[in-house]
């Protein structure tokens, strides 16, 4: 196994007036789980295409290893590619559907004529080998039993195993995933993220994964790129991107529940903090912080360096060992989510379903009108102090 | 359904009783068609087992008062070439379809899954010549085989089916709705595009393409118009043109042993009919061309 890096050079895709992409630029190190993640429609499955060679870019280059491969089609390009719908070939067997990328690769093209092929001489040996290379993939991803079988007999995640042994076999430089795990039901999910992770610490390949899932962007990468709107907004680790977003919409995507976001004027009509804070809300900022990040707690309400805001409770959702409240600060009718420990909320004194959030300013993130990241200087160290000791 | 409580059982059993008069009238006009379709049939097959005499009586018995038993069939079979003619129609209907399917397949797939300019007018153009019926180019095909020496040959009687519309187009139908993923997916594997065609696609339209072989055998096993034109030697003559020949020039009294021909000649279809029938369906309702 090489496992390769894959450099993407402001991709651009256009059909006709549409833009898919626009100057989409990635650097994937060799054996990194790169997942690009994003809304639907944003292109990142056009993107996918592209790198395997499956769709031409309108502009733009794409380098394995530094190499331009570009001009190369797809079977030249050295990369497997796992698909949403599986594709694969209904009308054969699971062990043919696996064997299909070595029987191109190492027998010629008169030895795979169906039935003659099978006469010519001194082509025994590479189809021995062949039905080892199938046995021990199968056995790999957990699929020997069923080499026998037809896809159609298949459940969705025998099908998925099938479609990851056929990728594997050919050992390819680089793994290409499009949302390989959303038709799948929610369990199955779990256990197929897991197992894809193992798979690539065992492969040590170079993983390129399509999802519009942020849980499995945030569980399974090394690195997740952001794609909105046909560009890459933001790409980082996913505790990276969760902490400290350098858009707003990188902000609002990533995390569940949804980030708290509030004008800066709303902020500061809100008790407390210091003049400084004042001053910086002057200017015309979007203002987000995380729903871990507000306090409920009666010590919280007794600091001065905190915003104070007097909110009702408008609902609550029990997620078992946390809490979210849907908060209506009584003041200015903003909303704030905020979520708790399940342990916290038992002791929280709430007399009418009115009581008091607090904030630490360094826990609020700020965002230009253009949906920026703008630095909050004299509020610094947010991230770090905020958000590790929370729950 | 069994142990369903008394007091429930009563009403249903009520409301069972109450015909269901609208499936009845279309069973029965059903009926009435298939009656209208298969008495023909029924006429050709008790014709050649009954004796001529009872042919042109008055009255119209629906069972032969004398049956004849093969001796009909055996009258065709030695006096007159129907195994010969059965051959010609066997090599020229297979010779059709195979050259049909061969070149179909490619432009249907072409027109199905690849982008090119000029594809939306071809496929028009394809549509166009659905509508153009073989008396059309009849005169200048008959004129060019004359020229190049090739009538009354079996070439002669299959090479203006070669190419078929009706087939690339039924085939695009089908090809259309192959997944696109499974095509890539065998382009990432490293298949060519020939062998994606004929390896992957080909196989998952299996049905499309048996319902248009029962359509195209048919079609050229039946056909009068084209074989009257160029064939001329009785060795080479197809199952209609041959019945049409000998019955005017050798049995034209003869109404059971030519009854008895026409139902040989008409029986390999309705047994390729019902092979294929299954696939036919499947094929028709597919590709939603009815």
């Amino acid at each position: 196994m090489m496992s390769a890096g894959v450099e993407l050079d402001r991709i651009e895709k256009t059909y006709g007036a549409t833009t898919t992409l626009r100057a989409a630029t990635l650097d994937v190190k060799p054996g990194e789980f790169m997942t690009l993640v994003g809304p639907s429609g944003c292109g990142k499955s056009t993107l996918l295409r592209i790198i395997a060679g499956l769709l031409p870019q309108t502009s733009g280059e794409v380098h394995i290893d530094g190499a331009s491969i570009d001009h190369l089609p797809p079977r030249e390009r050295d990369i497997a590619m796992v698909f949403q719908s599986y594709a694969l070939y209904p009308h054969m067997s699971v062990a043919e559907n696996v064997a299909t990328p070595l029987k191109v690769r190492r027998l010629s093209r008169m030895a795979r004529l169906p039935a003659l092929g099978r006469l010519l001489p001194g082509q025994a040996r590479t189809r021995r080998e062949i039905t080892d290379e199938v046995r021990r993939v199968a056995d790999l991803v957990e699929i020997g039993p069923l080499l026998e079988r037809k896809p159609a007999a298949l459940s969705g995640g025998q099908r998925q195993r099938v479609a990851l042994a056929r990728a594997i076999i050919r050992d390819p430089r680089v793994f290409l995933m499009d949302e390989p795990l959303s038709n799948l039901d929610a369990r199955l999910r779990v256990t197929m993220r897991a197992e894809i992770t193992a798979l690539h610490r065992r492969l040590g390949a170079t993983f390129i994964y399509v999802t519009h899932d942020q849980t499995e962007a945030m569980t399974m990468s090394s690195r997740v790129a952001v794609m909105m709107d046909g560009t890459i907004i933001q790409c980082s680790t996913p505790q990276g991107l969760y902490e400290a977003p350098e858009d707003l919409r990188v902000a609002r995507f990533i995390g569940s529940p949804e980030i708290n976001v509030v004008a800066s004027d709303t902020v500061a009509g809100w008790e407390g903090g210091n003049t400084r804070l004042g001053q910086l809300l002057q200017r015309p900022l979007h203002i987000a912080f995380r729903p871990e990040a507000v306090r409920l707690s009666a010590e919280s309400a007794a600091q001065t360096d905190m915003l104070h805001l007097s909110c009702h409770i408008e609902r609550t959702e029990r997620l078992g060992h946390d809490v979210l409240l849907f908060l209506r600060v009584l003041a200015d009718g903003a909303g704030v989510t905020a979520r708790i420990p399940a342990a916290d909320f038992a002791r929280l004194d709430a007399p009418g379903g009115v009581l008091t959030a607090s904030l630490h300013p360094a826990d609020l993130l700020a965002f230009g009108p253009d949906g920026k990241r703008v630095a909050l200087p004299g509020l610094a160290a947010a991230t770090n102090r905020g958000l590790s000791h929370v729950g | 359904m069994a142990a369903a409580p008394n007091h429930r059982a009563s009403p249903r059993r009520a409301s069972r009783r109450r015909l269901p008069w609208g499936q009845i009238g279309t069973h029965l006009v059903l009926l009435l068609l298939a009656v209208l379709f298969l008495f023909p049939f029924y006429v050709m097959l008790v014709t050649s087992f009954r004796s001529p005499s009872e042919l042109f009586t008055p009255e119209f018995h629906l069972l032969p008062q004398e049956f004849t038993g093969l001796k009909y069939y055996i009258e065709s079979i030695t006096t007159s070439p129907v195994l010969t003619f059965m051959k010609n129609g066997v090599i020229i209907a297979l010779g059709i379809l195979v050259m049909q399917i061969l070149t179909a397949i490619p432009c249907a797939y072409a027109l199905a899954k690849f982008e090119f300019r000029g594809r939306n007018l071809l496929l028009a153009l394809v549509i166009f010549a659905l509508t153009v019926p073989i008396q059309v180019p009849a005169l200048p095909l008959y004129l060019g085989l004359n020229a190049l020496g090739l009538l009354d040959s079996y070439f002669a009687a299959m090479v203006p089916f070669f190419l078929s519309v009706f087939a690339i187009f039924l085939f695009r139908q089908s090809f259309k709705s192959y997944p696109d993923e499974i095509i890539q997916a065998a382009r990432l594997d490293g298949l060519s595009e020939w062998a994606i065609l004929w390896r992957i696609v080909v196989p998952g339209s299996i049905p499309a393409i048996a319902a248009f072989a029962v359509f195209s055998i048919t079609t050229h096993w039946n056909d009068l118009y084209w074989p009257l034109i160029v064939i001329r030697s009785n060795e080479l003559m197809t199952p209609p043109l041959g019945l049409a020949t000998f019955a005017d020039v050798e049995s034209g009294e003869n109404y059971g042993a030519l009854m008895a021909t026409a139902t040989i000649l008409t029986a390999p279809l309705m047994l390729v009919f019902m092979l294929a029938q299954r696939q036919f369906v499947r094929g028709v309702t597919m590709t939603g061309v009815k």
